[in-house]
């Protein structure tokens, strides 16, 4: 029995001793340089560019503009393939372009033998620009007659809306206590630690192979061969171990310009590693929303109605267009589904760079507002902030507003009532009742959230997994879903042991994907893998036991009803003590004997999840605030997640620290900074851009509440993304509830505090 | 310009014959095979390419490759020996501080530095913290990195 336990970690050893393999790693002889030439404003249009003295340059191979480049239009969305025109992604990239769109847009490319030549062939590049009007807030975008980023968009890339219950309207004018507030969140970057990295080179006259950082391997195949016109079966990706993508690599970013350039230069081996200031801008990043929230509460504490107009900044390039912010506003609604709600929202093209996947796609931006706006219904009623959510949140047997589903495992009370304990809730908001006057106070906050496991029913949910015995007795396991870092061949391990009823130890997961061989998965995001994958290997470990018990059975004779295999060894159903043979002979005798067995025994399927297990928990923390400082120091903090049954307790506390940690650093520290009237970027870099370094993160508590959820092959639900969505408002509760300043934008720097104070009389 | 270099690396007298332009990291992973260096910014800022010289942690990136001439260099490679994974290495292992592993060998690194440079000396987990604070880390949220430097420390001291 592996599932539950904590079993060591199948990748551990290798990236302790820095033998795992990541892109940068698979150096080829003569492989050469690429990099772009970036534009130096935030919009307009090369009016002059001169390549010669870069092509000039002794050991530059070649140097290519926007004007040598396919003009197919190809959207960049690591989202599967959609049979439906209407739900297709909005293709508006090419290669390279001369309508430059944010400050660092890709006008040209350079190809070198060395990375110094490179460098200093791209800075010989010159080009010149007509400017155009810089729009770098939605609103500005959406402006009657403002300047078209993408001719004929209006700058408008999606809009939807939905709406449960009656009358929204009236349920507001209606209610007693009235919210009316605007929210916003600012530019956040992943920051993995391994910057984009794509390598491509040719083996014959058709087939390229991409060597990528990728966690969309099959979806970076068809999107290559839709950019370039080519066949999907001629393009081979590899995704080998990579360093983070957090969302950032939930899109193709340099797969077709490798491989583009492997074709133009006789299939030589490009590389393009992009710098940690390129990445930072030239990537993507979190879209900053504005949200105007209105909710309406009555005096016994019941929230009543909300209603949300939501404004999605998807800056130079559309990428996951509309989708982050339909999924946010979809993914909430299992919160508080006795609520009415009204969810409307826009996306915009601006003059930043493309916005798109980010680890829990949208709903912290959505979770923030609405959990500033609970709690101020809350306070409003003059009633507990935690007593209100509890009167309030979704309970099993409740009913999705929109689709009538019920909700089927879900601990979101007792994740709330475990939080409570945990911080010492009642004991610490007793000890802060009697009100503080010093330049130190001290606050308690709360914030709950509800996410998916998946993208089903907007998107398809397909997950592939192919189990084959080895000679030993062993058993090596191929899944098309990507480890990137959140232990997800870990568990398709653990899932095989359990239902194959062999030793951990004695599977092998590939850990590589290689389109050319790996079961077909669509990879990395949405917290889907190891609900979608766990129906996939549970059925391929049944296909394969199945298969090894006849194979038992055509060696001895016995029913295979009644055997059965434990422990990597057939026994009998009614006496596990006695064992039967041991698979290792078992294997042998299937592979080698010359007259009789049934050869490789394999399993091999590919499954469609059509179901969606929502997600919950809540963050609690208690902060210190310094008021002359403005700053704010976090006492304690703890997440509570109800994520099914857990797999793999160290693990899946690792998310949560993790996830938690980045939530902090959204909460308190992270802005990349854009000139609001040239779009220049400040701080792309990471002294500048401070992510939370060892010194800057408290110590995060945690704890499950374990349910489990039927749809999935072992109870378990989505987890690596939604440790992320809750921090950024408990922290902002926590600060009001210690200062009685209540700041609705995201990070809460000191910089943002003292106007705050300020304004407050506090300084 | 190019130079000649003479370095141990990990136990091994090694002579590289290097642009003078070089970073220590680029001539380690591209000339030495030392791949476990990683990059994350290539400016000194994220510690992910974290080498020991002559015991002491430095930003390889930063660091010339003509400045090791003559010099002492340890990589993550070199602290696992006979199959045996070094005290840091394993309690990276135990407590799950690894998780896109992209950072690991560089705080493997730095962790290694620290027990190492002051043996027996109790480290609570904020000076562990204060430690490794050139290093970062995106996944983990560093707790269990802490931890497993504690349980080394600890390790050490019984
Ligand atoms: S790569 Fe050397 S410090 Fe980041
Ligand atoms: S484990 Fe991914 S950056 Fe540290």
């Amino acid at each position: 029995m592996a599932i539950g336990k904590n079993v060591p970690r199948v990748d551990a050893v290798a990236k302790v001793t820095g033998r795992a393999r990541y892109t940068d790693d698979y150096h080829m002889p003569g492989m050469l340089h690429a990099g772009y030439v970036r534009s130096t404003i935030a919009h307009g249009r090369v009016t002059r560019i001169d390549t010669a003295q870069a092509a000039a340059l002794p050991g530059v191979e070649a140097v290519y503009t926007f004007e040598d480049v396919p003009q197919t239009l190809f959207a960049t969305a690591g989202h599967p393939y959609s049979l439906d025109p209407a739900h297709m992604d909005v293709a508006d990239r090419l290669l390279l372009t001369g309508h430059v769109r944010y400050h660092g847009d890709e006008v040209a490319v350079v190809v070198a033998r060395d990375r110094l030549t490179l460098q200093a062939a791209i800075a010989k590049v010159a080009v010149e620009y007509e400017p155009y009007p810089v729009m770098v807030e939605g609103a500005a975008a959406l402006a009657e007659g403002a300047f078209e980023i993408h001719a004929g968009s209006r700058n408008r890339i999606g809009e939807s809306r939905y709406q449960t219950g009656q009358d929204v309207d009236a349920a507001l004018a209606a209610a007693p206590i009235r919210i009316e507030s605007h929210y916003r969140s600012r530019i956040v970057q992943h920051c993995h630690i391994e910057n984009h990295i794509a390598l491509a080179y040719m083996d014959d006259l058709d087939q390229i192979t991409i060597i990528s950082s990728t966690q969309i391997p099959h979806i970076a195949r068809r999107i290559v061969g839709e950019a370039l016109g080519l066949p999907w079966g001629q393009i081979r990706v590899i995704k080998p171990y990579i360093g983070g993508g957090f969302g950032a690599k939930q899109d193709v970013v340099l797969e077709p310009m490798v491989a583009w350039l492997t074709r133009r230069l006789d299939g030589r081996p490009v590389q393009i590693d992009l710098s940690r200031e390129e990445c930072m801008i030239g990537t993507r990043i979190r879209h900053p929303f504005d949200i105007a929230l209105r909710a309406g509460a009555d005096e016994e504490g019941r929230l009543l109605a909300m209603d949300l107009d939501v404004i999605s900044n998807s800056g130079a390039y559309a990428s996951h267009g509309h989708s982050v912010a339909a999924a946010g506003g979809a993914k909430m609604r299992s919160l508080y589904p006795n609520a009415q709600v009204r969810y409307h929202a826009q996306t915009v093209y601006a003059n930043i760079p493309a916005a798109g996947a980010m680890r829990a796609y949208g709903s912290p931006q959505v979770l923030f507002a609405v959990e500033c706006a609970v709690e101020e219904a809350a306070r409003r009623c003059g009633m507990d902030p935690l007593a209100f959510r509890l009167k309030n949140v979704v309970r099993p047997g409740d009913k999705d507003g929109l689709t009538g589903k019920p909700f089927l495992s879900c601990g979101l009370v007792e994740c709330l009532e475990k939080g409570r304990a945990l911080i010492g809730w009642d004991e610490k908001r007793a000890a802060l009742a009697g009100g503080q006057d010093g330049p130190i106070r001290r606050g308690l906050g709360v914030a709950c959230f509800s996410y998916a496991s998946g993208t089903f029913p907007v998107c398809l949910e397909i997950a592939g997994a192919r189990i084959i015995l080895n000679q030993d007795g062993s058993v090596h396991v191929q899944v098309g879903a990507t480890e990137i870092g959140q232990g997800s061949d870990t568990v398709v391990a653990q899932m095989a042991a359990e239902t194959l009823g062999i030793p951990y130890e004695k599977v092998h997961v590939v850990s590589t994907q290689d389109t050319d061989v790996a079961p077909f998965d669509t990879g990395a995001y949405a917290s889907r893998q190891a609900y979608v994958v766990s129906n996939a290997v549970k059925r391929a470990a049944e296909e394969l036991k199945e298969k090894i018990l006849a194979q038992a059975q055509y060696m001895t004779g016995i029913d295979s009803a009644a055997l059965d295999l434990q422990g990597g060894a057939v026994v009998y159903v009614e006496a596990p003590e006695r064992r039967v043979m041991l698979l290792g002979d078992l294997a042998l005798a299937s592979y080698y004997d010359k007259e009789h067995g049934g050869g490789q025994l394999t399993a091999d399927v590919s499954l469609k999840t059509r179901t969606n297990a929502p997600t919950f928990g809540c963050t609690f923390v208690e902060v210190e605030v310094d008021i002359p400082l403005c700053r704010i120091t976090i006492r304690e903090i703890c997440n509570v997640h109800d994520s099914g049954r857990i797999l793999h307790p160290i693990m899946a506390a690792g998310q949560v620290q993790g996830g938690a940690a980045m939530g902090i650093g959204a909460a308190l520290y992270e802005e990349l900074l854009v000139d609001a009237e040239s779009g220049w970027i400040y701080n792309n870099n990471l002294l500048d851009y401070k992510f939370p370094t060892p010194v800057d993160i408290p110590e995060i508590g945690w704890a499950f509440v374990e349910t489990t959820e039927p749809t999935s092959g072992y109870g378990n639900k989505s987890l690596g993304e939604p440790p992320i969505i809750s921090p950024p408002a408990a922290i902002r509760n926590a600060l009001w509830d210690a200062t009685g300043v209540k700041i609705d934008t995201l990070p809460l720097t000191p910089h943002r505090l003292f106007r705050h104070f300020k304004k407050a009389g506090l300084i | 310009m190019r130079q000649t270099i003479a370095i141990t690396l990990n136990g091994s007298p090694r002579r590289f014959d290097v642009d003078v332009r070089q970073s220590l990291m680029e001539v380690l992973r591209e000339q030495a095979g030392t791949l476990s260096v990683k990059q994350g910014c290539g400016v000194g800022e994220c510690g992910a390419c974290t080498v020991l010289i002559d015991d002491a942690p430095v930003d390889s990136c930063i660091y010339l490759a003509v400045w090791a001439d003559g010099r002492a260099v340890r990589t993550t490679e070199g602290e696992c020996r006979d199959g045996q994974l070094s005290p840091v290495q394993q309690a990276f292992v135990e407590e799950g501080a690894v998780q896109c592993g992209i950072c690991t060998p560089g705080f493997v690194m730095a962790a290694t530095a620290l027990t190492e440079r002051r043996p027996g000396e109790p480290l609570d987990r904020d000076a562990i913290r204060r430690g490794l604070a050139g290093n970062l880390c995106r996944c983990t949220g560093y707790a269990t990195i802490v931890t497993a430097v504690e349980k080394c420390i600890c390790r050490e001291e019984e």
